[in-house]
């Protein structure tokens, strides 16, 4: 796990739930009711890849940015 | 700023008993004069009610606000027992560690594929209810039998034996209507019965949630213990159908007292989707803000400082008639652009079935008014029964004719 992780949120499909926001709040934010991760890359981190699993649309996307691997949703 | 909690004379809360689904105007007025106030429940600690949107919803999505921190503490209540604990009274990360055990059943896609089945239920349900004639009691023959049957199958439990836990699991959203022995009592028969269905898994695995959960558990112990196990088990199994066998009613109550809604949703069942949300906006479905988060550190609110260790309840049937964030808010309107409402909460404790019970509040509103175009009241609205001492509103009958 030496590579950092790219975050990405579709903001058509995210509900505003909070739960990412709420979860990882170093990581997702609400920008006009919508989530917005707060950075692009990080590095790896379970609370980013959780708040992708429970998101309840699936709206979080956690890639590894070397090889565009799905980290999460699992 | 505020002068603060010490001057401030708290007001008895609830407010009032509940009035049908009618919000008490003293919402209104506290939003527009005094978005956060001192209240005094029945049981526990004084408490700040927090009625406008903005600051309802960093009650409940800001992480400086926290769950775990009511654990020992004399939680502000409308009922003397102090409520169960598991994930509720849990913070992220631990209340991560459940959470994502049991998210990915009921996500937005894997709920879809449980559409069909539910329709061909809710078709089974109009079916019999039409055999049966009208008048009929919708509570009884649709909307307590659908959430039940869905929930059922994807947890895995026998249908057949809905009567036993339908009664125990009253027990967690009763206030008063039932005696804290019958609520201990209750909730120790449905954690009993739902260790046997776990026990039987472990002599042979089955690929529905409980199954899942239960490997979860068997393969790595750290992801839950047994104790936790058991008790979120039983907690879907009540939460899962409680919620939505009193809003179908509920909605369908608020469909056939407001016929110009009901005959714009016949016109055009594309609305549906629409209504369900904006009913889940319009429905103040809870009796009383519940479940105080507590201020880890001092927080402005507003123009208010919470003091770190004060509790505060989010009011979301209050923060879901903020005209500030929705227009006419008093009205059901179900073509509004955006209706980022409260219902299912927000944050870290967002209702986990909030997509399961979207989908099953749309076949049911759906199925109803396609099957029986001509549904109404069979009773006068003032003699409908209302049920009583329980967190939420709902009727214990709804007597329609077609």
């Amino acid at each position: 796990m030496s590579g950092q992780w790219k975050v990405t949120v579709d903001r058509d499909r995210c509900i505003g739930s909070g739960l990412c926001a709420g979860t990882a709040p170093e990581y997702f934010a609400l920008v006009d009711k919508k989530s917005t991760p707060l950075r692009d890359l990080i590095d790896p981190d379970e609370a980013a890849s959780d708040a992708a699993d429970c998101c309840p649309v699936e709206a979080i996307l956690v890639t590894d940015a070397t090889t565009g691997a799905t980290i999460a949703p699992a | 700023m505020s002068t603060g909690s010490e001057v401030m004379a708290a007001r008895t809360y609830p407010f009032s008993d509940p009035d049908r689904l009618n919000l008490n105007p003293l919402y209104e007025q506290l939003r527009r004069s005094e978005p956060l106030t001192r209240v005094r429940l029945p049981y526990g600690e004084e408490a700040w009610l927090a009625t406008r949107y903005d600051d309802v919803r960093m009650v409940l999505g800001d992480a400086r606000f926290s769950r775990a921190a009511s654990v020992g503490r004399d939680e502000p209540r409308t009922h003397p027992h102090q409520g169960e604990s598991g994930m509720l009274a849990m913070d992220p990360p631990e209340h991560t560690r459940l959470r994502k055990l049991i998210a990915k059943a009921f996500t937005a896609r894997r709920v879809e594929t449980l559409r069909p089945r539910t329709q061909e239920i809710a078709n089974q349900l109009l079916d019999d209810m039409a055999r049966h004639g009208s008048p009929a009691d919708l509570v009884e023959h649709f909307a307590t039998p659908l959430p039940v049957a869905v929930i059922c199958e994807l947890l895995g439990v026998p249908f057949s034996d809905r009567d036993k836990f339908q009664l125990w699991s009253e027990a967690i959203i009763s206030t008063t209507s039932l005696t804290p022995q019958q609520i201990m009592e209750y909730l120790g028969n449905l954690h009993g019965y739902i260790a046997g269905l776990i026990a039987q898994r472990r002599v042979q695995e089955t690929d529905d949630l409980l199954g899942a959960m239960v490997k979860a558990r068997d393969e790595d112990e750290d992801r839950l213990t047994e104790a936790e196990l058991v008790q979120l088990s039983a907690g879907l199994l009540a939460a899962g159908h409680e919620t939505t066998v009193t809003q179908i009613p509920n909605f369908v109550y608020v469909l056939l007292t407001n016929p110009d809604q009901l005959a714009e949703l016949r016109a055009d069942p594309s609305l549906i989707p629409a209504a369900v949300d904006e009913l889940m906006r319009y429905v103040p479905l809870g009796t009383a803000a519940a479940f105080a988060r507590y201020a880890t550190e001092d927080i402005m609110l507003g123009d208010v400082l919470i003091r770190a260790g004060e509790p505060v309840l989010g009011a979301l049937a209050s923060a879901n008639r903020d005209d500030k964030v929705f227009d006419n808010p008093d009205e059901l309107d179900f073509r509004r652009e955006s209706n980022p409402h409260l219902g299912f909460g927000h944050g870290p404790h967002h209702c986990v079935g909030a997509q399961l019970a979207r989908m099953e509040l749309q076949v049911a509103l759906h199925s109803l008014i396609t099957r029986f175009p001509n549904l109404e009241l069979a009773v006068a609205e003032q003699a409908l029964p209302w049920k009583k001492g329980m967190l939420v509103r709902g009727l214990k009958e709804l007597p329609v004719r077609w």
